[in-house]
């Protein structure tokens, strides 16, 4: 393998076999002392009867195994990264320097809390400043992501109808623009989800909304703006409808770059909304790593906010675990801490005088590109659009090109895809928000590489996209093959399924 | 695109074999059109419903994963879920390769309701708007 494996390497870029395939000793190069006496008569019984299947590696070939392995991964420190609805804004290398201060790092959830003072300070002025952006003022910093989030709102919404004796409401609406997470977060709340159809400009339809709604009805589930890029501009008479009915309206906060500083869901009508803090206040997005999604609520939903809360006491900051009505505890203590003071530090570098720039400027952003692309790629909902930019294959499919072939070819020319085909309603979609955190130069660089693809179609220079990826060193992956057939166990004689 | 002209359709691209009398327990075939395989590209995965389950119309009681999206399969017609098709747990591409054959999802024992059908004409003209 070896051979085989290193020939595939380009300069310092390394190819990379699996650990069991590179090894080459009997055993690994960590030579353990051995045991004697009594220790060893008492650690008999738990000897193992074979050796332990460990890749016979030193240890600068394992560390470089794993160095390697990462230097293949895409970031937002790599390149641009234009994920339609997942906001994939630069991290801020000053946040990672605040939340390294020992007084914030070096802390413990159970420590005196009159030792804490600056941290619980700093995690309620986040609690008041998030409540404000929201228009909706009361706020727990407790669920660990976006969708944990949603699940903490919809069983606050529950309590809330329950606490009134209205305990048959369980239906709650969700449009079929909605990200995947909100039915599946109202269905984990025990509540039953009904979808509303979009109408012709990617917007909620209002008819469909009125003939849902009823005695039954929780809660819509909405995200403005929506999934489409579009501002849900019925906003005002949807949370009146479902007012009316006796329902309330959940927001999810994924697309909150659009309106920081400058619309708050809470005056729209909402009365829930979770806010990504990975998403808006640039918080690092993880990969499995801790997340947060505090909610925001108005003052119908305030009693069931979870435990343990901060509040402010005179000068005091304190941890209030009781709450009558509270739904309980979601997560531990008070949140991911690290996480939310980077989100606290974020807002604090633009304050509430220039807050809205965040908005201002990713929509912008995402305008340019619509801009310069709309004449070649379709536009499935014309006119201005929010924070990200919604295109489709429609033109470049009549030449035999589909989006999943224009994505992979970006690849190849440095940058990482868009989303694709997400929104579902949306044929061969392809979403794309560059926020708020990049240049115009780097703008200007992936729209050239998207109009070098349309015009590569339109001269029917096809076969380098549908064979893209062609310079990383895997080319395109059989996701299909992969899904209906896959491989996830290695051992001695290869892989089996 | 293959539209058969012996099979009713829906508006959310499902077919259906409708054998005996709706309302007196005939049995209704269903599964996914042509369009509908071709818009979801490769499907890796057909959730089934169980046998005995009691539909009405309209439910979600089969679920079919493609490489691009996850999507819900409605029930066109009321009634008991009597056979599935457990050759797709193995080979979810027959989807693909032959939706009104081999493709097929499940097999409803009808108790009279259903959604609005659409014959080929009426399907055909759906689909071109």
């Amino acid at each position: 393998m070896s051979a085989n494996a290193y020939s595939a390497t380009r300069g310092l870029q390394h190819e990379e076999p699996l650990l069991f395939e590179r090894e080459h000793k009997a055993a690994t190069a960590i030579a353990l002392p051995g045991v004697s006496g009594e220790i060893a008569a008492s650690l008999f019984a738990f000897v193992r009867k074979t050796p332990a299947r460990i890749p016979g590696l030193s240890e600068p070939e394992t560390v470089r195994h794993f160095v390697r392995l990462s230097q293949w991964n895409h970031g937002i420190e790599t390149g641009f990264y234009p994920l339609g609805s997942c906001t994939m804004k630069y991290n801020p290398r000053v946040n990672e320097q605040i939340v390294r201060l020992p007084g914030l790092a070096y802390v413990h959830p159970e420590q005196p809390q009159d030792s804490v003072q600056g941290v619980l300070a700093l995690l309620f002025e986040l609690q008041q400043w998030l409540g404000e952006i929201a228009g909706l003022p009361h706020v727990t910093l407790q669920p660990a992501a976006g969708a944990h989030g949603e699940l903490a709102g919809m069983m606050m919404i529950r309590a809330y109808h329950d606490a009134r004796g209205d305990n048959k409401r369980r239906k709650v609406l969700v449009p079929d623009s909605a990200h995947g997470t909100n039915p599946a977060s109202a269905v984990l709340a025990g509540l039953n989800t009904v979808e509303i159809k979009s109408a012709a400009n990617g917007r909620i339809d209002l008819d469909a909304l009125k003939a849902n709604l009823g005695e039954d009805v929780a809660a819509l589930m909405l995200t403005n703006p929506n999934t489409t890029g579009m501002f849900e501009s019925d906003i005002g008479e949807i949370c009146e409808l479902v007012h009316r009915a006796g329902g309330l309206v959940y927001g999810d906060g994924a697309n909150l770059n659009a309106l920081v500083g400058i619309a708050r869901p809470g005056d729209m009508g909402i009365d829930c909304l979770h806010i990504n803090v990975h998403k808006t206040f640039a918080t690092p997005h993880g990969g499995g790593g801790p997340g947060a999604g505090p909610v925001a609520v108005n003052d119908l939903l305030a009693p069931f906010l979870p435990v343990p809360r901060i509040e402010k006491n005179g000068d005091v900051y304190q941890i209030i675990c009781e709450g009558e009505q509270s739904i309980g505890a979601v997560f531990g203590s008070l949140g991911q801490t690290g996480v939310l003071l980077r989100a606290a530090a974020y807002i604090a570098a633009f304050g509430c005088n220039d807050l809205h720039k965040i908005a201002e400027d990713a929509v912008l952003n995402a305008n340019y590109v619509l801009a310069r692309l709309k004449d070649v790629y379709h536009v499935p909902f014309p006119g201005l659009c929010k924070h990200e930019c919604l295109l489709t294959d429609e033109w470049q499919e009549r030449h035999g090109v589909k989006t999943l072939d224009i994505a992979k070819r970006l690849i190849d020319l440095g940058m990482h895809p868009m989303t694709v085909y997400f929104p579902l309603i949306v044929h061969g979609a392809m979403l794309i928000e560059p926020t708020e955190t990049e240049a115009k130069e780097t703008l200007d660089t992936f729209c050239d590489a998207m109009l070098e693809i349309a015009a590569q179609c339109e001269a029917g220079d096809t076969a380098i996209l549908h064979d893209a990826p062609l310079l990383p060193f895997r080319r395109r992956l059989d996701e299909t093959q992969a899904a209906r057939k896959p491989v996830l166990v290695w051992n001695d004689s290869g892989f089996s399924s | 695109m293959t539209i058969p002209v012996d099979l009713k359709y829906t508006k959310e691209h499902e077919w259906v074999r409708i054998e005996g009398e709706i309302a007196e327990g005939g049995t209704a075939t269903c599964g996914i059109s042509d369009h509908a395989q071709e818009a979801l590209g490769d499907i890796v995965f057909v959730e089934l419903p169980e046998i005995g389950r009691i539909i009405t119309v309209g439910e979600a009681f089969a679920v079919v994963e493609s490489v691009k999206a996850v999507s819900d399969v409605y029930a066109v017609v009321a009634g008991e879920v009597v056979e599935v098709n457990e050759a797709l747990e193995a080979e979810p591409e027959k989807v693909n390769t032959d939706c009104y054959g081999g493709g097929w999802i499940a097999k409803i024992k009808m108790s009279g309701d259903t959604v609005e059908l659409l014959d080929e004409a009426a399907y055909t003209t759906f689909l071109e708007e």
